[in-house]
């Protein structure tokens, strides 16, 4: 039956999760201020180069994973989609700063609220700019799920938690009612 | 792109043969061109014919957020600016806010703002020229720079709370005083500085390849960099001597001993050593501004007396145990909570309608509240008279100006930053055509470039 | 020179050109009629006297919201409606904007052998839809403000004339409209992909 997971091939992929989370090839597409706390995380003092990370792709046929660094602005939008679209898949995208989670406190004219408006987003780091612990974290997270995504066969959807995370499962009736009126933007 | 045969190379096989120009594109997603500007050049071989720089692919709109926001509340905004070195951008919004309304903020508030203000310069230039060595294959000096600008970041979140966004210049004054043990914090920062620009001197400055590769390219002269209005370290290096700090002194610059580095041919390399020489200068000013700060930072009041840890206070004050307090003076960390009330005279103007109340007296007493209340809600603030000012600092690349005009709202009317890279990138295609495409990697690289002042 | 001598200078030398001057808080400032701009401009950069080889900044201001509605805050239906008002009082008032003109195009000059500044302001009329603003260009005199006219150009809508390339700087060719203008909303976006948000 060479559908169903068997010892050999569940193993297998495990290995090679295994081989694709220690060995990132990213592709930094550093736009701003976090571009700084970028450089700082990839640089002696917090190394990301001891997760296997820490070799920059400039190309994006040869990278894998796409940290997206800094304010996404309306004009750059079309350049990072098609820097996306470059990249050969088994591919995974970082929103490096809260600029690229949301669009940060420029909520105007000229940004792009949020780069998940335009291609799919597998970890959200934000800080404004991040602290680099915060990023060795996220990219521990994203080891996570390249392990899981090889093992379990699927990529893990975006929107489930761990039970104790879910906001729902946490309701006990101490959370202050807020009125519904007076809040619009 | 007409074809065209090489006129001077009759002896070259091949010669007689038709060459035409090549578009090229460096897009803005290339990583020596910082992500962000695209250069459309026009080459013949390796020499670049013509460049078109396009800018803008980061703007983020910030004088436009600046008349949506209060004055206090453009500070964020002004730090991402030049995000190098935030603390020069928040000092030169403060001061023409000041300017603006009319008042002067203590003499010890200025030493702060000007010892941050060189800190944050020294983490410029070290990242300048960090970045320009490592695009240049000297990956080495770069790590080794940015281990130095670790240690300054770590001093400066020692002050301010954060590394790089710091959002710490107020109108009106700063938002916290130095914490105790600064001076000796600062002190072996330095020293660790100083023992990595030893280093990556001897790297670079007699290394063959990087004087190969920087002498003689992007050269401008004085004339043509003064049309562009070039300033800073740029224009510094083709020989012209202007430089804000000196010749129109702000806060207390004019008392501090420093010297300006001018080079004289224009080149890459010239401003390569402007900026080391510059990064030993601004040490050398907050050394002097350690020793003459006037002292400011007295946790206890002597008058009152009896120092009382600030969370005891309060523990004390909730079980209804006056007498334990009257006459204590509470004793807070300066940085995470904000001004003392002790300290506060020292680094805060002494306007109310400018300057948030110190911790106890917003808790404390009635007066406190009401200036806390009218500076801090929404639809009161700071509200300078109707007016426009312009104030340059010398940023680290050059001439920052706020012009800023108000029309007595408690919103800016209208806030400009002049950036100084904007002049500066004017001029790059004028810098790299006639030389070959390698060197626009250089040439780039010591223009400093940062996007967020570029492109605000 | 001092700020009232760079002043009266100019005043003498053109005194059909100058509309009205001011010094508040220390900023030599003179308002210009758009017509003498290149004339005056030329004269600060070659007489000897100031020596203005720096165009430092080039900007515009638009006044059509000056001390109208109280700018929205940016959290709005906060239901505080407060009138804009000086609450520092001051003996020596700035004029206020230029009467009548929407736009007011603002230069900056600086002179490093004498180390003064000088502010022009010029008005700029307002005109309709299909023509722009328009001033003369200095792009002859300084090559900066070749950039600097054209982000004017594109945030203010303010043309240049006889600007060698006048187009959009900052923002792309796409877009519509000038987003400094008071009546372009923070807002509204013009996304080249991605949804309208």
């Amino acid at each position: 039956m060479p559908n169903e997971p068997s010892f050999l091939t569940s193993r297998l992929d495990e290995a090679i999760g295994w081989a694709r989370k220690f060995s990132i090839f990213q592709y930094p597409f550093i736009t701003a201020c976090c571009g700084m706390e970028y450089m700082a995380t990839a640089c002696s003092h917090y190394d990301v180069d001891r997760f296997g990370a820490g070799l920059p792709r400039f190309s994006p046929r040869q990278a894998d994973v796409l940290f997206v660094v800094g304010t996404i602005s309306h004009k750059l939008a079309p350049v990072l989609k098609r820097i996306h679209d470059q990249m050969a898949d088994p591919k995974w995208v970082v929103a490096f700063g809260v600029c690229t989670c949301t669009g940060g406190f420029y909520d105007n004219y000229a940004t792009v609220m949020g780069i998940d408006t335009i291609m799919p987003v597998d970890v959200y780091i934000p800080g404004c700019p991040p602290r680099p612990e915060m990023v060795l974290d996220g990219l521990i997270k994203l080891q996570n799920r390249i392990q899981e995504e090889h093992t379990a066969g699927k990529r893990p959807e975006p929107a489930s938690r761990p039970p104790e995370l879910d906001p729902e499962s946490q309701k006990n009736g101490l959370e202050p009612e807020l009125p519904k009126e007076g809040l619009e933007a | 792109m007409t074809p065209q045969s090489n006129p001077s190379a009759k002896s070259v096989p091949g010669a007689d043969l038709e060459t035409r120009d090549m578009m090229l594109n460096i897009g803005p997603a290339h990583p020596a061109m910082h992500g962000i500007i695209r250069i459309v050049a026009r080459l013949d071989g390796e020499r670049i014919q013509e460049a078109d720089v396009e800018i803008g692919y980061l703007h983020r709109g910030f004088e436009k957020m600046a008349e949506v926001v209060d004055y206090n509340g453009v500070i964020p905004y002004a730090d991402r600016l030049n995000y190098v070195s935030p603390l020069i951008n928040n000092m030169g919004y403060c001061m023409a806010v000041e300017k603006l309304l009319g008042i002067s903020v203590p003499e010890r508030c200025h030493y702060v703002r000007v010892i941050l203000s060189e800190i944050s310069r020294v983490t410029d230039h070290l990242t300048c020229v960090g970045a320009t060595a490592m695009e240049l294959g000297a990956f080495t000096v770069f790590l080794y720079m940015i281990k130095a600008r670790e240690y300054l970041w770590e001093l400066v979140e020692m002050v301010t709370g954060a590394r790089l966004t710091v959002t710490y210049c107020r109108v009106g004054g700063v938002k916290a005083d130095l914490p105790e043990d600064f001076a000796q914090a600062c002190r072996k920062a330095f020293e660790e500085t100083r023992k990595v620009l030893a280093e990556s001197d001897a790297l670079l400055t007699r290394n063959r390849i990087f004087v190969d590769r920087m002498n003689g390219t992007g050269v401008i002269s004085a004339e043509d960099a003064i049309s562009y209005g070039i300033t800073g370290p740029f224009l510094r290096s083709t020989g012209a001597d202007y430089d804000v700090r000196k010749d129109c002194p702000y806060a207390v610059y004019d008392r501090l001993p420093f010297d300006v580095p001018v080079g004289s041919r224009g080149d890459n390399m010239d401003r390569y050593l402007v900026r080391m020489e510059e990064m030993e200068q601004s040490m050398r000013i907050v050394e002097a501004a350690l020793r003459d700060i006037p002292p400011g930072s007295v946790l206890v009041n002597p008058e009152t007396g009896r120092p009382i840890p600030a969370a005891e206070m309060v523990d004390l004050a909730k079980e209804g145990n006056i007498a334990a307090i009257a006459g204590g003076c509470a004793v807070v960390g300066p940085t995470l909570e904000g001004a003392g009330r002790a300290q506060h005279p020292s680094i805060a103007a002494d306007e109310k309608r400018v300057s948030l109340p110190p911790k106890e007296d917003a808790y404390g007493n009635i007066e406190g509240l009401m200036q806390q209340f009218k500076l801090v809600m929404l639809g009161h603030g700071v509200r300078p008279p109707q007016g426009e000012v312009y104030f340059p600092v010398e940023g680290a690349n050059g001439e920052l100006g706020f012009y800023v005009v108000s029309d007595g709202a408690g919103n800016p009317y209208r806030v400009r930053v002049r950036p100084p890279c904007f002049a500066i990138m004017s001029a790059l295609s004028k810098l790299i055509t006639g030389d070959m495409m390698a060197d626009i990697v250089p040439t780039f690289g010591s223009v400093n470039m940062i996007g967020g002042e570029l492109d605000r | 020179m001092n700020t009232s001598s760079l002043i009266s200078s100019v005043t003498d030398r053109f005194p059909e050109a100058v509309s009205a001057s001011h010094t508040y808080r220390g900023d030599a400032t003179l308002v210009l009629r758009p017509e003498s701009l290149l004339e005056v401009a030329r004269f600060l950069k070659q007489d000897p006297a100031f020596e203005m080889n720096f165009l430092m900044d080039l900007t515009a201001v638009d006044y059509s919201a000056f001390d109208k509605a109280p700018a929205p805050a940016f959290f709005a239906s906060s239901g505080v409606a407060v009138r804009p008002s000086s609450q520092i009082p001051d003996e020596d008032p700035w004029p206020g904007p230029p009467e009548g003109t929407r736009f007011t195009v603002v230069y900056h000059f600086f002179s490093t052998a004498h180390k003064h500044r000088l502010r022009l302001v010029v008005p700029v009329e307002e005109t309709a839809e299909e023509k722009p603003a328009e001033v003369d260009s200095l792009t002859d005199l300084w090559a900066g403000a070749d950039w600097l006219e054209r982000e004017v150009w594109d945030m203010f809508g303010i043309a240049f004339r006889g600007h060698p390339d006048l187009r959009r700087i900052l923002m792309y060719e796409e877009f519509e409209g000038h987003p400094l203008r008071k009546d372009y909303p923070v807002k509204k976006r013009q996304p080249l992909i991605g949804p309208d948000n």
